[in-house]
């Protein structure tokens, strides 16, 4: 394998990485922070998809992203009114709302399951454009991917030491807390799944505007693909400063996306990509838990060896 | 002034497992007042503490704060004009934030998007100072690192900063040490004169009910068996309590908690 080859499979790893990173960032509010599983996020990224493919087609490529954002904005708030004003538990109301988010997809789609951007305007033709005569004109779709994570790494930063941000951190940490500050628990936890889920839009437009195509499956396993990428980052942060935290996640996806084209040139089917992400899900979550109840574990198996007395 | 008219908590109703707590309870609590409060498990003590915080709706009746009625209201409006601290020392702050982010959050000052300013840290640092626990040292140190007695003195800020209408104290003190307890009761002491607070605390010590405060409620049963305030109260000692508790409730006072310490 020769450098320029290892370069492209190295820059297309960063480009994906940093792409779904917008998701993990969702997560990291919504899962780490607000302490909520919102299993809307693949609909959701579907959703963004679909809208900003839609927009983008009709030729309003800069619109197309505001309106991703917007329509994620929008699922965000449906799944929060559902789990906090109308009694549905919240993994529930987060399948509920994924489920149905399909049959809205193909209808923003156009009743088809598939739209072509072949010959679309987007944010990333664009700047190709701009950049055709530069050294970097290869680089675009990851100097567009770039920005987009730092705008959203800087934003959560900052938001997350506000006031408004304290409270959401509370609300996932102790949610008698935050009403005994008279806050309500219920604006918190809307305001952050409708950010949350805004960016994983943001994070489905801009994947399928790169790709140029949007199919109604781009979504499917976004989730748990994104939970990994999280809890890989986790494990390389020791402080617990927010920005590093922020900056561990968008790590995470781009570790998570090296490894699996490293994966892909061993020749591992690609269709291996989601069972690699749940067994990393099943190892992050439950390693602690079984860390402690390994002594528990070995008393029992040296009592059943050694009879009663041991 | 705090008045409670004739409420009425039954729980589980229509269900074989259906208590009614209190029934047609009164209560009407003066500006300034310190009340002690105690009796026996399951008198309706902590319940009556949830009804006026508006953890849970009474069932009929109606309570009034300042001539506002507050009735139904929901926990996290009256809040603003209600403190409120639990035995569980863990119930009143968040423990993965720091102790400045929960001063924030309690503190409640400045727009929704404003960030801890200069003069909040320093508002902070005053505050905590009166403590004596050295925790001004280190405002960014993470809450659920803290000792009980430390995070029950922090609640304590955080539910004085805004000088409630009412504090509410629902055995605080119970779950530390009693060298702990000893302290964080008489900052509680101070924190009530300082900011003239009216205050209810319940407490299973006889001895603290007796010791603070300017008024002593005996509840039994989801009633008032026992009201004695000023010269009255101080006149009282724990034998007498436990006297006038057989007298008024046909049976002796059955928390070991009360009878142990």
């Amino acid at each position: 394998m020769d450098f320029s080859s290892v370069f492209s499979l190295g820059q297309t790893a960063l480009e994906l990485g940093l792409i779904s990173s917008l998701t993990v960032l969702a997560l990291f509010l919504s899962y780490s922070m607000l302490n909520v599983c919102d299993l809307s996020t693949d609909g959701c990224f579907t959703f963004g998809a679909a809208v900003g493919a839609v927009v983008a087609i009709s030729g309003h490529p800069y619109l197309s992203i505001a309106a991703a954002m917007g329509a994620g904005m929008l699922s965000g708030l449906v799944t929060a009114v559902l789990q906090t004003r109308m009694g549905i538990n919240s993994l529930l109301s987060g399948i509920i709302v994924n489920t149905g988010l399909y049959s809205v997809n193909i209808a923003v789609m156009g009743n088809t399951s598939l739209l072509n951007m072949n010959r679309t305007e987007t944010v990333f033709t664009k700047l190709k454009g701009a950049l055709s005569q530069t050294a970097f004109s290869s680089q675009f779709k990851v100097i567009i991917a770039f920005l987009a994570v730092a705008a959203v790494v800087v934003f959560l930063t900052f938001f997350l030491r506000t006031r408004l941000g304290l409270a959401i951190r509370a609300t996932g940490n102790n949610p008698a807390m935050v009403r005994s500050s008279s806050i309500n628990p219920v604006m918190t936890t809307t305001v952050g799944l409708i950010i949350s889920n805004s960016f994983t839009a943001l994070s489905g437009c801009l994947m399928a505007q790169a790709q140029k195509s949007v199919n109604i499956d781009i979504g499917s396993g976004m989730l748990t693909v994104a939970l990994a990428s999280l809890l890989i980052g986790n494990a390389f942060y020791s402080k617990n400063r927010i920005v590093f935290r922020a900056v561990f996640a968008v790590v995470g996806a781009i570790i998570f996306r090296v490894v699996y084209t490293l994966a892909l040139r061993f020749n591992m089917p690609a269709f291996m990509l989601k069972l690699v992400s749940s067994v990393i899900v099943i190892i992050a979550i439950s390693a602690p838990y079984l860390k402690s109840q390994m002594p528990m574990i070995k008393r029992r198996l040296a009592n059943r060896r050694g009879g009663h007395n041991a | 002034m705090l008045e409670i008219k004739k409420i009425t908590k039954t729980f589980n109703p229509g269900t074989v497992n259906a208590k009614t707590v209190l029934k047609d309870f009164s209560l009407t609590v003066n500006d300034g007042d310190f009340i002690t409060i105690i009796g026996a498990n399951g008198a309706g003590k902590s319940t009556l503490f949830n009804a006026i915080s508006g953890t849970f709706f009474t069932d009929s009746g109606s309570i009034f704060l300042d001539g506002k009625n507050i009735t139904l209201e929901s926990e996290y409006k009256r809040a603003r004009v209600i403190g409120r601290l639990f035995q569980d020392p863990k119930m009143g702050t968040a423990p993965g934030m720091s102790i400045e982010e929960n001063l924030t959050l309690a503190a409640g000052r400045g727009g929704w998007l404003s960030t801890i300013s200069k003069a909040d840290r320093e508002f902070f640092r005053q505050t905590l100072s009166s403590l004596d626990m050295d925790l001004e040292k280190n405002m960014g140190k993470i809450v659920g690192l803290m000792s009980g007695g430390q995070r029950q003195a922090l609640t304590l800020m955080m539910a004085t900063m805004n000088p409630p209408k009412i504090l509410l104290l629902d055995e605080h003190t119970a779950a530390l040490d009693p060298e702990t307890a000893a302290k964080v009761l008489s900052i509680t002491d101070s924190v009530v004169k300082k900011n003239n607070l009216t205050c209810l605390m319940i407490t299973h010590n006889m001895q603290s009910a007796l010791d603070y405060g300017n008024r002593i409620l005996m509840m039994d049963n989801g009633k008032v068996v026992f009201d004695a305030s000023g010269e009255e109260k101080k006149k009282l000692r724990v034998s007498d309590l436990l006297v006038l508790f057989k007298q008024k409730s046909g049976r002796m006072l059955d928390n070991d908690r009360i009878l142990l310490s």
